[in-house]
């Protein structure tokens, strides 16, 4: 299974990271922490009502930039292994947007390289989100907010 | 030939989302905006990627390659 997932429907983050778990490790003990991140779409966004929202990304770069995180990661951390999943097209409020998770030996590197993941994707990886507002007009997001 | 892409607000403004230019001798990636776009200047906080890898408007791009301009960008 891959290690970095673009969708364009939605999906249920916990059976999506079941799915990697399973078919990475299978019954290997070689990992003791797993930390993981997800990023949900808000109702809300700079004191507005958020409808609904449009991802854009560069396909072919968004899949190799999360690569290139994953392989820092693993050269900054003593992780096992990574996985990153990212919505792209229409997406409603409550629905997953993003999940970063490491497995390691030990808690440090998982939760050091999980929040990397997700820090560095938010700097550098290739997507856009435009908000649609309650009464359907639409604006681009500029900036991430701060954490 | 260089093929130059346009991204999320930018591609709006500027009405296109991807062009092709002639190479014009050695060209960087500031050179190629600035051919495709009547000699204007990009935005400020204009991102650029050569062959889908961040780099500076003052790369060089040969032909071939694949240039993309984007704003910041707020995935996540």
């Amino acid at each position: 299974m891959k290690n970095v997932i673009i969708r364009e429907s939605a999906y249920d983050p916990w059976l999506l990271l079941g799915k990697f778990q399973h078919a990475r490790f299978g019954d290997s003990a070689e990992y003791g922490a797993t930390a993981v991140f997800t990023g949900t779409m808000r109702d809300f966004n700079e004191g507005d009502t958020v409808r609904a929202m449009t991802l854009e990304h560069y396909p072919g770069m968004t899949e190799a930039q999360l690569q290139r995180l994953i392989d820092e990661a693993k050269s900054r951390w003593e992780v096992i292994d990574c996985f990153i999943a990212h919505r792209v097209g229409q997406i409603n409020p409550a629905e997953t947007i993003v999940i970063t998770a490491a497995w390691s030996a030990h808690r440090n590197a998982a939760f050091e390289a999980c929040r990397y993941l997700i820090e560095e994707l938010k700097h550098s990886a290739p997507f856009w989100k435009k908000e649609r507002l309650a009464d359907d007009s639409e604006r681009w997001v500029t900036q991430n907010t701060a954490g | 030939m260089i093929t130059i892409r346009y991204f999320a607000s930018l591609r709006e403004q500027l009405g296109k989302e991807q062009e092709r230019i002639e190479p014009a001798g050695a060209m960087t990636a500031l050179d190629a905006w600035k051919s495709a776009n009547d000699g204007r200047m990009p935005p400020d906080n204009v991102l650029v990627a050569i062959n889908q890898s961040y780099a500076s408007l003052d790369a060089a791009v040969n032909a071939g390659d694949e240039v993309a301009f984007f704003p910041p960008v707020t995935g996540g």
